[in-house]
């Protein structure tokens, strides 16, 4: 087994394809995510909502880049990108956070709200969909 | 004690310095968590693809799905610590 652990895995990048799935599903969420926030925020919490979905699906995307580059190397090197990189993007979702939090166009909670939601809507979603695909694969949920 | 410090301490909101504190424990807790789930899922996925190699797409796509679903949990304390009103 220390063998196959320095050995590459093998086969498509599934990663990228579930994370352009669920940036692909972010798509008719975001209208609806937006213009609650609008409703109860205005302008800012509509541009906070829009802010947020942008972290969810980057986040999404950066973690299955990692994990993609890491498996054309080897399952140890997969192993510790994954551990490292959740750290690293905890830490990158904070400051982008940061970053704008003092800014005038930001409302904290639909922004926060936005990230915990979406995040949570897009990978049931998901999960759904592939859950279905992997125990049935000619049974392919439309949407 | 120097005076400069006497003053700074004496017109600091003691609240704030609390509320700051309490923050970085709720995000501190909130990722240890999902830190230990992440190892968890991801040991055990690599050992199934070092085992059996040919289902290794099955595998990373509901590894993937895992690491997600347990970091939504460090999110909701990361969005807690900011969400949370206190004293700062």
């Amino acid at each position: 087994m220390t063998t196959a652990l320095a050995q590459p895995v093998g086969g498509p990048a599934v990663e990228i394809a579930v994370a352009r799935d669920l940036a692909r599903r972010a798509v008719p969420l975001a209208p609806a995510a937006i213009g609650v926030c609008a409703v109860f925020w205005g302008l800012h919490g509509a541009l906070s909502s829009a802010y947020g979905l942008v972290l969810v699906v980057a986040n999404f995307m950066l973690a299955a880049a990692l994990m993609t580059w890491a498996a054309r190397i080897s399952l140890a090197v997969m192993l510790g990108t994954v551990l490292a990189g959740y750290i690293a993007r905890l830490a990158v979702l904070t400051l982008a956070v940061l970053a704008v939090r003092g800014a005038g166009w930001v409302e904290l909670v639909p922004l926060g709200l936005t990230l915990a939601v979406t995040h949570l809507s897009l990978l049931v979603w998901e999960a759904r969909h592939v859950s279905l695909t992997l125990a049935f694969p000619g049974l392919r949920p439309k949407g | 004690m120097s005076l400069a410090f006497q003053i700074i301490a004496a017109q600091a909101d003691p609240t704030s310095g609390l509320t700051a504190i309490g923050r970085g424990i709720v995000y501190g807790a909130a990722a240890i968590g999902p830190g230990i789930g992440i190892g968890i899922v991801v040991g055990n996925a690599i050992t199934a693809m070092a085992r059996q190699p040919e289902a290794a797409g099955m595998v990373r796509t509901t590894m993937f799905l895992g690491i997600a679903f347990t970091e939504a949990l460090a999110l909701f304390g990361f969005v807690l610590s900011f969400i949370v009103k206190g004293g700062g």
